[in-house]
């Protein structure tokens, strides 16, 4: 359930340490992308019914933002990793 | 189906066995001029409007599971008009002016109750915040009164007015807001509807929208393909998947919002009693059960059903507002899923797709916008032409830089 989330640094810690930031997903535009692309970056929101990835800040723990993925259906979480180590693994 | 005295007397004495249900239960037509997929309260109050105000009779409403399952029947109830932004007052106001002669109209009793909707405030600063909403209705012609803290020790007498961190100095008062009887709405609307013709089909969801050419020909649904000269999106909290079958972005995150409601008591809370130290609002049912909520529950959910640590949060609110409702036992608690916007406000517009039109981002304050909802969204299907008082609350409102932010919190849903 997305009431305990198992923070990489510090174990399985209550929802309410983290604040929400949402979609991890979309990939910052560069800075003189179009209005298009940086509209659809600040705007625009998949909103996936299921499997979801999110960024969530320990603020009252860590202070690390990680990425939870979890279903947005069920509520249930499939893993919690480092934003830092979400980042690398996705320029592997 | 009709009602008087006579009539429950006479049902009364054969057993209740033989009332009729208010609505037909028809089998879809090939095709229709409207079809609006959602029927909740806006999609109902669409049909509704389109079918006496607009002239538009051959349409259907298809509604996925039975009528009023979704965030009509899950909302607390409240209908007020106090915004403050000029792109919002104005439609609530006509909202609020719609739910005065919505009994006279539908011919139906929805239990409309003026009780007046207090919003608390606990410091200077936010005294100063809802002294400008005040003068900002008042701009748009809606009566706002400030009550301060010794009026309304008489006023409400049991509220925890010297709490260290939040003691309360005094409220924002709207009176010709208050409550409605949520499922009598829709009901009311569907009847209406149904009246001047138009099918409402339950246990019908819609699995894609085809197109040819650029247009919308028609809805694939579970029980076959239906053609639509127009098509009229209010799904609420699964607009994005609706939208997703044709192709739209939408600004817009799916997030679980929690209802509860007591035990039954006898009248003690007169009023909506709104925190100004957090989110949490309360009222008491006609049956005497305290309907209460607060903030949604922070992630983006399409569960109907909220955690237990935001519960236990609306409780603390409650009680740190009203101690004595420490002593009173719930009875029931429950999710909705809101359709949350990036401004808090909402979106009645066409879309990229010439006879597509989308009515969404309700956000929580979905119930109290029904009928405007359904007459302004009523008049661009026919119209082709947006009400005035919805002008403000156009889908490409955040390209051009114009957001409807009530509450200052940029594009982040779960924050408004």
């Amino acid at each position: 359930m997305a009431s305990l989330i198992t923070c990489p640094h510090c174990g399985v810690r209550p929802k309410e340490e983290f604040a929400i930031r949402g979609d991890a997903s979309r990939g910052r535009p560069e800075p003189m992308d179009s209005d298009e692309a940086w509209h659809d970056y600040v705007y625009v929101r998949a909103n996936p019914r299921g499997r979801t990835q999110e960024h969530w800040h320990h603020v009252a723990g860590c202070r690390r933002f990680l990425v939870v993925e979890r279903d947005t259906a069920t509520h249930e979480v499939y893993s919690v990793v480092d934003a830092a180590e979400f980042a690398l693994r996705a320029t592997r | 189906m009709r009602y008087s005295a006579f009539s429950i007397v006479r049902n009364a004495l054969s057993g209740n066995l033989n009332w009729k249900p208010q609505w037909r239960q028809p089998q879809p037509k090939s095709h229709y001029d409207v079809i609006i997929i959602g029927g909740g309260g806006h999609g109902l109050s669409t049909a509704y409007y389109l079918a006496k105000e607009f002239g538009v009779k051959n349409v259907a409403v298809l509604e996925k599971g039975y009528l009023g399952s979704g965030n009509v029947g899950r909302n607390t109830t409240i209908v007020r008009s106090n915004y403050m932004l000029p792109g919002n007052e104005p439609f609530y106001e006509f909202s609020m002016k719609l739910w005065e002669g919505l009994e006279q109209d539908l011919n139906y009793n929805v239990m409309l109750s003026q009780r007046g909707v207090i919003m608390l405030y606990h410091s200077d600063a936010q005294r100063d915040a809802y002294v400008r909403r005040g003068n900002a209705m008042w701009m748009e012609g809606v009566a706002a009164e400030l009550i301060e803290r010794e009026q309304l020790k008489k006023m409400i007498p049991f509220l925890n007015y010297d709490h260290a961190r939040y003691p309360i100095l005094g409220g924002l008062l709207q009176r010709r807001a208050g409550t409605a009887r949520h499922d009598a709405v829709a009901w009311g609307y569907a009847r209406g509807a149904d009246r001047h013709g138009v099918d409402i089909i339950e246990h019908c969801e819609v699995t894609g929208i085809r197109r040819e050419n650029g247009v919308v020909t028609g809805v694939e649904t579970t029980k076959g393909f239906i053609g639509c000269g127009k098509l009229a999106l209010a799904a609420a909290g699964n607009s994005s998947r609706v939208g997703e079958m044709a192709d739209l972005k939408l600004p817009l995150e799916s997030h679980v919002l929690q209802a509860f409601v007591t035990e039954g008591l006898k009248p003690c809370i007169d009023h909506v009693i709104v925190y100004g130290g957090g989110h949490f609002y309360i009222s008491q049912s006609d049956k005497g059960g305290l309907v209460f909520g607060a903030e949604i529950d922070g992630y983006s959910s399409y569960a109907q059903r909220g955690n237990l640590a935001t519960a236990e949060h609306v409780m603390e609110e409650g009680v740190t507002m009203i101690p004595g409702l420490s002593r009173v036992r719930v009875l029931r608690a429950w999710g909705g899923v809101m359709d949350m916007s990036m401004d808090g406000s909402p979106i009645i517009d066409r879309t990229s797709i010439d006879n597509l039109y989308l009515n969404c981002g309700w956000c929580y304050g979905g119930f109290k916008a029904t009928p405007a909802s359904g007459y302004c969204f009523a008049h661009l299907i026919a119209r082709n032409d947006t009400h005035p008082v919805a002008r403000a609350l156009r889908l490409d409102r955040f390209a051009r830089g114009y957001a409807v932010d009530e509450a200052g919190a940029g594009p982040q849903p779960n924050l408004h």
